[in-house]
């Protein structure tokens, strides 16, 4: 199931170890990697940014685990994730699950084609040895290996 | 039984809520539609459903729905699902 985890997380879309000092830059960041790896246009991160700032922490999905989304949009050109985790731990204002560690950007085309991978990255994200991994290292190879 | 699973959105969250309700409500046996949806789509076409699946935050934008309102604090909780899910139907 992690495999479609794997493919979701296109070339460019892995960020380790990041500095951030608020939400917004964790945003900017998975909007990076989203946009850097073809999956969206600059104004997605944009867009994903007014999310947040309309609906406020909930995107804060587990303790330490942020997914950063918009709606599916003429900004998306392909449903696809990106990943990034943080070198120190950054509060968002969520309050059962900051500070985040782990920030996982996703784009959707529509509400329904990405249903198969978010049963594999919500999969993923319950296995706590894999995510202890995923937020340990700077190896993107290592991250590839967790997700095979 | 109706379920719908709230997000603001309805392509993270919500999706997510309803995968892992429909895993719970397997597990206690109990028949339920259960459908993912943003706020207004909720708003529109949730006025029929008996439990409303979201999280805290969101909580105060779908009271004045008439089902009951579940937050789910962690998505990926199975247990915490459980416990609330088997509150609501009880």
């Amino acid at each position: 199931m992690s495999l479609l985890v794997n493919k979701a997380l296109a070339v460019g879309s892995i960020l380790l170890q990041q500095s951030a000092t608020d939400w917004r830059e964790c945003f900017q960041l998975a909007g990076n990697g989203l946009v850097a790896s073809h999956r969206v246009t600059e104004s997605y991160i944009q867009e994903m940014i007014q999310a947040f700032e309309e609906l406020g922490p909930y995107m804060v999905i587990a303790p330490g685990i942020a997914l950063a989304h918009a709606r599916p949009s003429a900004s998306v050109l392909e449903t696809g994730l990106s990943l990034v985790t943080l070198r120190e731990p950054v509060a968002f204002g969520s309050v059962n699950n900051d500070p985040v560690r782990l920030v996982i950007g996703l784009a959707a085309v529509d509400h329904d084609s990405h249903i198969n991978l978010m049963a594999a990255l919500s999969e993923l994200l319950m296995n706590e040895t894999k995510v202890n991994i995923l937020l340990q290292t700077d190896k993107e190879p290592e991250v590839r290996q967790t997700l095979s | 039984m109706k379920i719908i699973a709230v997000c603001g959105m309805g392509i993270g969250t919500s999706v997510l809520l309803k995968m892992n309700a429909e895993k719970v409500l397997e597990a206690l046996g109990v028949t339920a539609e259960v459908q993912a949806a943003d706020i207004s789509k909720a708003k529109r076409e949730g006025h029929d459903a008996d439990i409303i699946l979201t999280t805290p935050e969101l909580v105060y934008q779908l009271e004045d729905m008439p089902g009951k309102i579940v937050p789910i604090d962690h998505v990926f909780d199975l247990i915490e699902i459980r416990q609330k899910l088997s509150a609501a139907l009880s």
